[in-house]
């Protein structure tokens, strides 16, 4: 059973949203203080679409990302991915959502260091009951669609950074999971490497159809955003629809999207 | 999940998949290992010691007093005790400097005992490995130390049946040493948030 992809069975009954947050908070003790990361976020995802989180450092980027990919709980409000409130999940329940349903990239690219980049993009899938045999073959298919088809032995200390993002990535696709979460994907990538990684994220969110939700303050994301959310101070300042942004674009490139 | 009718399996994860992780976990930090193995290393090597300064001095025909056995047991059990306190205190170190690698298996959809699991793998394998080393030096120093005192004859009361049945203690207390020393960092490891993967500080 595991071998079958499991993202249209959701997918044919869910709705059209597949993250909502409702007035999200969350609070953090600093020693005696308190900080508030969040405060009060409101914010439908729709299914299939390239959401990028823009806003400067300490905004609460990450906050919103650990509370979306059910890494942490938040202090008030509730996230429902698929129409299921994350609350309402135990431990088993979660590490299962964060397994199928969720891939995760981070700015650190947080490959395990002991493991070859095969052995990296196989791990989810043995989390997720796939024999060996099985997982290789659909790690080296992944890793050659991320461009790394010759890498697949290497340990992440011998691969540049963009190697490293792009093994995470295939990494974060081993399941078929329906919505990719980053952090700062670009964070610690030059420019053109930065923009490979972008490229290559939006080809995967065109052509497999995975919803991609990108925390970030590079403005590079704006291009290939459907929709931009700006947040500062914990708050959703304003959300941009990519309509509006294509006309910028177009008039600055005169290229029609 | 349940909400969605679906039942979520009791996955496992295969040794032979655990075994590997946990031995290249070993190999990469190499350093690391031999500061928790070092602890299992000095309490062997005593223990290994004592027991075979006592099978040269039966062997030798020499009287021995009843009471030193008692202090020379005391003495191993509190150097076992306090090896266990510098294991659990070097695993405990190297769970706090793995801190993103345990929140990004969370994050990949390890459950709580996966990493259990990875954690008394390698300390075994730590402990196996150590004992022997151990048990090699312990052997080694008593041998050493008697043939400079009273040359070759020395060799004569040496039993190598029961120089091997130290080997053999020695690995499974050893080995136990340092699985039980991990406990707790273990379980430190396993309430490890996911969110520590996102961690940049430190
Ligand atoms: N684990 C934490 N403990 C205490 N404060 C935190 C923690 N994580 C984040 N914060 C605080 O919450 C705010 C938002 O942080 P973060 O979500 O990391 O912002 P961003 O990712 O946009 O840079 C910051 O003021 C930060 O100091
Ligand atoms: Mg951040």
């Amino acid at each position: 059973m595991a071998v079958q992809p499991q993202t249209n069975q959701t997918t044919a009954t869910g709705t059209e949203y597949i993250v909502r947050c409702k007035d999200v908070v969350k609070e953090y003790m600093m020693g005696t203080q308190i900080v508030r990361a969040l405060n009060g976020v409101t914010l439908d995802i729709v299914r299939g679409e390239y959401l990028s989180i823009m806003g400067p450092s300490g905004s609460g980027k990450s906050t919103l990302f650990n509370m979306i990919g059910g890494l942490d709980k938040p202090t008030g409000g509730s996230v429902f991915i698929n129409d299921v409130d994350m609350a309402q999940l135990d431990a088993q329940e979660l590490a299962f959502l964060r397994c199928r349903t969720i891939g995760y990239i981070f700015q650190t690219f947080n490959l395990i260091p002991v493991m070859t980049a095969l052995e990296n993009v196989m791990l989810p899938m043995i989390f997720g009951g796939l024999s060996t045999d099985e997982a290789i073959d659909r790690g080296i298919e992944l890793l050659k669609l991320v461009g790394l088809g010759e890498r697949l032995h290497h340990k992440p200390s011998e691969l540049s950074g963009g190697q490293q993002q792009r093994v995470a990535i295939a990494r974060a696709l081993a399941n078929n999971p329906q919505i990719i979460l980053a952090d700062e994907p670009t964070g610690n990538l030059d420019l053109r490497t930065g923009k490979e990684i972008i490229e290559l994220l939006r080809q995967l969110n065109k052509e497999q159809g995975v919803t991609i939700i990108s925390a970030t303050h590079d403005l590079k994301m704006v291009d290939v955003s459907d929709r931009i959310v700006w947040i500062r101070d914990g708050r959703i300042d304003r959300v941009e629809e990519r309509a509006a942004v294509e006309v910028r674009v177009g008039d600055v490139e005169g290229t029609p999207g | 999940m349940k909400k969605d009718g679906r039942q979520v399996e009791r996955l496992q994860l295969p040794f032979r998949v655990a075994f590997h992780i946990s031995m290249q976990s070993v190999r990469i930090r190499f350093w690391r290992s031999v500061i928790t193995a070092a602890g299992t290393v000095l309490g062997i090597a005593f223990l290994v010691s004592v027991l075979t300064a006592m099978m040269i001095q039966r062997n030798s025909g020499a009287i021995t007093d009843p009471s030193e056995r008692y202090r020379m047991t005391w003495l191993v059990i509190m150097s076992l005790l306090v090896c266990l306190v510098g294991i659990t205190n070097a695993m405990l170190m190297s769970v706090t400097e793995r801190y993103k690698e345990i929140g990004t298996m969370k994050c990949l959809g390890a459950y709580d005992i996966f990493i259990v699991e990875l954690f008394f793998i390698e300390s075994a394998l730590v402990g196996l490995i150590a004992s022997v080393i151990g048990w090699f030096l312990g052997v080694f120093a008593v041998v050493l130390l008697k043939l400079f005192g009273e040359g070759f004859k020395v060799f004569g009361w040496v039993s190598p049946g029961e120089v091997f049945l130290y080997l053999i203690l020695s690995i499974v207390i050893g080995t136990l040493l340092s699985v039980i020393a991990t406990i707790i960092p273990a379980q430190v490891a396993a309430r490890m948030p996911a969110a520590a993967a996102l961690r940049v500080e430190v």
